[in-house]
């Protein structure tokens, strides 16, 4: 296992590829989903306030 | 329908003229784009001394010597036409082997020697794990060099 | 009513890509999580190389991904420029983030795997220095959008600007071929067919294809919330003129 991390001594290359390609698309998923919640909630909210107004 | 074909031309247009200029601006700029001359260049070329430049090509078989004070390294970079002998004093990168492409900077000296102030190894498309390259290289079916 | 007809469209976009979500995320984890198996456990190292070549394994894929996704661009960006699309600006602004992120990828994972191969972080080779003018015409794509307040002259600006940077994406690809580069030629995608054994192509092929499903994924979600966004700014619109 100690042989599989140090990656026949190439361990400080091949990790930090690996990982800034995840920490990346991490961080994508996270902004990506985030930002659709924000928007859906500031939707719900305008459209309710709509539909409260309407009737008066 | 019209407007849509217009801005459809319009674009194309725009692409194709784009795409003129950049072709004609690549072309005037390629000298300046390589990356590296071949030893063939630089004895067409006649490259003066104290020119700052990259050389590229393959490490010449069996032209590698190490100084002895362990530091120092000595090779030939050929393209099987001509080749130019390296003087290098520094840590050579893990891919340096004979027969392998390598690109140097430096200049050349009066007696016509590439004094080398970095050297870099120049990887080749091929991708294989050892054993194929081992049953390649017996079965004379082995392309690299 | 204008406003009703000009929702058509988006929404059977939204109801299309919803359904189709479920399955890219599922091949994205599926198919990342084999590829980087076979990748990290089951390939063999490079008979040059040795265990650094590993990093090909997210190098390469990465680099397609912000290839594809800068075509997908220019082309969604012409539509929206020519048919006026209301969907097509909105998926090209909805990919750029993420192909910027690719981008950085590929630059970081080659730098990585350049600093112990070639002897080098960087060069300024013609392949290395087209791939950082790519990651420019995405932040600038992105900082176009920024630029203005009316979404609609934002749109057509950054539009031209991705039709304009497409003229990047076969210098980039041809790079190796034109000019004397540091950088190797194509080991994949060449006439002769993959220069690349298959123990190492089929996971990498794995990785493309699980980083194809995942640009999917983020993309269908990332565009919905455009498409939302624009919808709270025609309400919030209405309520001021109400």
């Amino acid at each position: 296992m100690t042989e599989f991390f140090h990656m026949g001594g190439y361990a400080a290359f091949v990790w930090p590829s690996f990982g800034i390609t995840a920490a990346i698309m991490i961080a994508i998923v996270i902004d990506s989903w985030r930002g659709f919640v924000r928007e859906r909630d500031t939707l719900d909210k305008l459209q309710s306030q709509r539909t409260k107004r309407k009737p008066s | 329908m019209t407007r849509k074909r217009r801005r459809l031309y319009l674009v194309l247009f725009g692409m194709a003229l784009l795409g003129v200029a950049t072709a004609l601006m690549l072309n005037a700029f390629s000298d300046n784009l390589v990356f590296f001359h071949s030893p063939t260049d630089v004895a067409a070329k006649s490259f003066e001394q104290d020119r700052r430049f990259r050389l590229g090509g393959l490490v010449e078989e069996d032209s590698v010597i190490k100084a002895d004070d362990g530091i120092g390294t000595s090779f030939r970079i050929t393209d099987n036409d001509n080749a130019i002998k390296v003087v290098f004093n520094g840590s050579l990168p893990d891919l340096f082997r004979e027969g392998q492409g390598v690109v140097a900077e430096g200049k050349l000296d009066a007696n016509g020697v590439f004094q080398a102030s970095e050297v870099l190894a120049k990887h080749d498309e091929n991708y294989m794990p050892p054993e194929v390259a081992d049953a390649l290289k017996k079965s004379g079916n082995w392309k690299g060099e | 009513m204008v406003s009703l007809h000009k929702f058509a469209n988006p929404a059977r976009f939204v109801r299309m890509s919803s359904a189709l979500l479920p399955w890219m995320v599922g091949m994205s984890a599926v198919l990342i999580t084999v590829g980087l198996y076979l990748g990290l456990f089951v390939a063999p190292p490079d008979y040059q190389q040795g265990e650094s070549m590993r990093i090909i394994f997210v190098h390469v894929p990465s680099a397609w991904m912000s290839m594809f996704i800068y075509s997908g661009m220019a082309i969604a960006s012409a539509t929206g420029l020519i048919w006026k699309h209301p969907v097509a600006d909105l998926l090209a602004k909805a990919s750029a983030p993420v192909g910027a992120g690719f981008t950085f990828a590929t630059l970081a994972s080659g730098s990585l795997w350049g600093q112990p191969m070639w002897g080098t972080w960087w060069v300024w080779d013609a392949r290395l220095t087209s791939y950082l003018i790519l990651f420019f015409l995405y932040i600038g794509y992105m900082a176009l959008w920024e630029a203005f307040d009316d979404p609609q002259r934002a749109g057509k600006a950054a539009a031209i600007l991705a039709l304009v940077g497409a003229v990047n994406v076969p210098i980039i690809k041809f790079s190796v071929d034109w000019w004397n580069t540091l950088h190797q030629p194509a080991s994949v995608m060449k006439m002769d067919g993959p220069a690349i054994d298959s123990s190492m192509l089929v996971p990498l092929l794995i990785m493309a294809l699980g980083f194809t499903a995942f640009y999917g994924a983020v993309v269908i979600v990332r565009t919905q919330r455009e498409i939302m966004a624009r919808k709270v700014r025609t309400l919030r619109m209405a309520q001021v003129q109400a």
